[in-house]
């Protein structure tokens, strides 16, 4: 019994944990989930039917010589067969403005792969080399009904009731979170985000050091484990809450999402985290796209307030000034400006404030603040910028297209992680369904990215990197793993 | 078996593609969309042969070996076919994507040509048709074992090594033919091609008689080489100004009267 004793505490204290880091989770993906919308009547009057005229009109009066670098890419934009219309939907009649839209899409896509692979990267290689993860110790308690059952039909009952057990409470903190928001109980919600950084940042992280010194057999003495851990955890919430170099945030941020997608890994049954993948998918979907849902109530809400939503659940490329919300530049204050979902930690590099400071056509630090604050959504940041600066602005327009970037939203990160954990940890094909899954969702994203440029609204990014990503598990680990294990018994290739 | 067969026959089969990759694409975003978008080609015509093949398991014998054998080789077939199948589709896709490309810049042309297209889809699908053919075997090469005990071949991990070096350089060779056939509509260029595919396929089924089957498929390999080479637009003269290293002095002036503010004339 006393063997036992410290055990089962070790695993309720695990469970309390992964409850909490779990809620830290649900706004994370509310929020990947939208995408501010613009609602300019300039934008709106400016989706031409006659998308040709606009690029007679532009073709005349671009000049720019740096033509090689990021081009928009459409390779996959073709099928509605009219190439122009995805990339020609500009905002402005401004040349600027629809040549930065056009440039930044191969680039920005880029920009989102390479976090999102290396999130994978980080998830796969843990799944594949610590054994805690995969193996079963418990349930949390969102998921009370256990999978290993007798029948098949029980075991799909289970899976079913927890996932829908788990999707009504996404719903319900959802819900809350738009209730405390529309009240204003700012400081309930930043309580709320702290405090679940604190636990993933610490005790999450010391979990996972933990592990990984047992896989590897380190011998590691308490002093200077609790060294790394403070060192680790208070960086963490400095650079992730507050100011830091861009990289090291970015890695945080990442580094948190693995984190927290190894937790869903570990704490889902198989076909419990299936279900529950492909139900937040379908709830993405609805409740970005539908006129009463939670997310696009949030994001309308934040955008008559003229606030950004909540720091350190948006992983962003580039460089976001710090606007405190509650001494917002007032100039600063449009309405399309303030799509909600964007990072407003402030990470003023120096190397940019030099540039800035040297170039001086104008950009003083307010404009720059102006210019942050209308960096626009998720996933859209060139057409919104793009939108934004079609509003009579007191602003110049001409800044380094470099310094643009895209955001996504940490939610993302963690469903993309899991599904490829999952299907690292329990697919028989193994090596190939993994990479299949990688492949489908980077597929996926590309798309989502380019149906963004198309409609210039909100849209989800879950939902098609997500059905991609299910559909290549499940084809690839019971119809492609076969036949290439055949392929690979005899030595044949094809 | 181990680390160093692990790293042997990684480096082996993988070196000249994460070169390529490193040297040609990844500095590039476009190439890297090309990259990946072609690799999801190439397994949605793996996804799809897998399926027929699996439809005609299903339907046969189970204990008959030389009817799954002969199942097998079929499904070999279907998949190269597939394959080729799908080369065309992506082609297709990255014509148009071209021409939108071309709209959509400033002086009319396209940031990728179609020449490089081809040669990045041609990677792609090499990249991806070796990693999966491969990958499972390198996994387990890390690990204890000894190869070949039940009398197979004791060369199995760098002979597979080899092979996928030389399906990743086929089909990067073959991306470049195949696109350029399409393109000046050169039917037996692509028929050469289909048909170069599946005979190397089938020398694979002479495993583990080696001499017969790593000697043609690098022959061949060599000669598509050539074939690409020539394709592209190489040349001995080509070659040789590249290993002279001469500098084309034009291009210079034309950069930097692009700087100027145009005469009008």
């Amino acid at each position: 019994m006393q063997r036992k004793e410290p055990l089962c505490l070790k695993r309720k204290v695990l469970f309390c944990v992964a409850i909490i880091g779990f809620h830290r989770a649900v706004p994370m993906t509310e929020l990947s989930a939208h995408l501010p919308q613009f609602q300019h009547g300039q934008l709106t009057e400016n989706f031409p039917d006659n998308h040709l005229s606009n690029t007679n009109d532009n073709s005349e009066r671009r000049r720019h010589d740096n033509s090689e670098r990021r081009r928009i890419d459409n390779p996959e934009s073709e099928t509605n067969g009219q190439p122009q219309n995805s990339m020609q939907q500009v905002v402005e009649q401004d040349e600027e403005d629809e040549e930065l839209t056009l440039k930044y899409g191969a680039k920005h896509v880029i920009m989102l792969f390479a976090p999102v692979t290396l999130c994978m990267v980080v998830v796969v290689a843990t799944i594949k080399s610590v054994s805690f993860y995969t193996r079963k110790d418990g349930q949390l308690i969102y998921t009370p009904f256990t999978e290993d059952t007798d029948t098949v039909g029980q075991r799909a009952l289970n899976s079913i009731l927890n996932a829908a057990i788990m999707i009504s409470v996404i719903i319900v903190m959802t819900i809350l979170l738009v209730v405390l928001y529309k009240y204003r109980c700012y400081k309930v919600i930043h309580g709320w985000l702290i405090i679940s950084s604190l636990l993933l940042l610490f005790f999450f992280s010391f979990i996972y050091l933990g592990e990984v010194f047992k896989t590897y057999n380190v011998a590691m003495d308490y002093i200077t484990l609790a060294l790394m851990i403070w060192n680790f955890g208070v960086v963490g919430m400095i650079c992730i809450h507050w100011k830091g170099p861009l990289r090291l945030q970015q890695a945080y941020l990442i580094m948190i999402s693995a984190l927290m997608a190894l937790v869903f890994i570990k704490y889902l049954p198989e076909w419990t985290a299936w279900l529950i993948l492909a139900v937040i998918s379908v709830y993405d979907l609805v409740a970005v796209l539908c006129p009463k849902g939670p997310l696009r109530m949030l994001v309308e809400t934040a955008q008559e307030r003229n606030e950004t939503l909540f720091p350190a659940l948006i992983y962003s490329s580039t460089m976001i000034w710090l606007v405190n919300m509650a001494e917002e530049d007032p100039e600063a204050q449009r309405k399309a400006s303030k799509s909600s979902t964007y990072d407003k930690q402030a990470t003023p590099n120096q190397t940019q404030n030099e540039d800035a400071d040297m170039d001086d056509g104008g950009f003083n630090p307010e404009w720059e603040q102006q210019r942050d604050s209308r960096i626009g959504p998720l996933e859209s940041t060139p057409e919104s910028r793009a939108a934004v600066q079609a509003l009579p602005s007191n602003s110049q327009a001409s800044e380094d297209p470099e310094e643009r970037g895209v955001k996504l939203g940490l939610g993302d990160f963690i469903f993309y992680s899991v599904l490829v954990g999952k299907a690292s940890a329990t697919a028989s094909g193994d090596w190939n369904t993994t990479l299949a899954c990688f492949v489908a969702i980077l597929i996926g994203l590309c798309l989502t990215l380019l149906l963004l440029a198309i409609f210039k609204k909100a849209l989800p990014a879950l939902p098609i990197s997500i059905t991609f990503g299910l559909v290549f598990y499940f084809a690839t680990d019971n119809l492609v793993q076969p036949f290439m294990d055949q392929l690979a018994f005899h030595q044949f290739y094809i | 078996m181990g680390a160093t067969v692990f790293f042997g026959c990684t480096f082996v089969a993988f070196g000249p593609a994460f070169s390529l990759f490193l040297l040609t694409v990844a500095g590039d975003p476009l190439r890297i969309i090309i990259l990946v978008a072609g690799a999801f080609f190439w397994l949605v015509s793996l996804l799809l042969a897998s399926l027929i093949w699996f439809i005609s398991v299903q339907f046969s014998n189970r204990e008959d070996s030389r009817l799954q054998y002969g199942l097998l080789v079929f499904g070999a077939a279907v998949s190269v076919l597939l394959q080729e199948v799908f080369r065309f589709a992506y082609f297709k896709l990255l014509k148009k994507a071209d021409e939108g490309l071309a709209m959509l810049s400033e002086d009319g042309q396209s940031p990728i040509s179609l020449k490089q297209m081809a040669y990045v889809s041609g990677l792609s699908f090499g990249i991806i048709s070796g990693v999966f053919s491969v990958i499972n075997i390198l996994a387990d090469s890390i690990g204890p074992g000894i190869v070949g005990i039940h009398g197979d071949s004791p060369y199995y991990f760098i002979t597979s090594a080899f092979l996928t070096m030389a399906v990743v350089f086929l089909h990067t060779f073959w991306g470049v033919i195949f696109f350029d056939a399409c393109e000046r509509r050169r039917y037996w260029s692509l028929v050469l091609v289909v048909a170069s595919h599946l005979i190397t396929s089938g020398l694979t089924f002479l495993n583990p008689w080696y001499q017969a089957s790593l000697v043609p498929i690098y022959v061949i390999t060599i000669s598509m080489g050539v074939w690409a080479f020539f394709t592209a637009g190489g040349s001995l003269h080509n070659v040789l100004a590249c290993l002279s290293c001469k500098q084309e002095e034009e291009n210079r002036v034309m950069v930097y009267s692009a700087l100027q503010v145009p005469v009008e004339d």
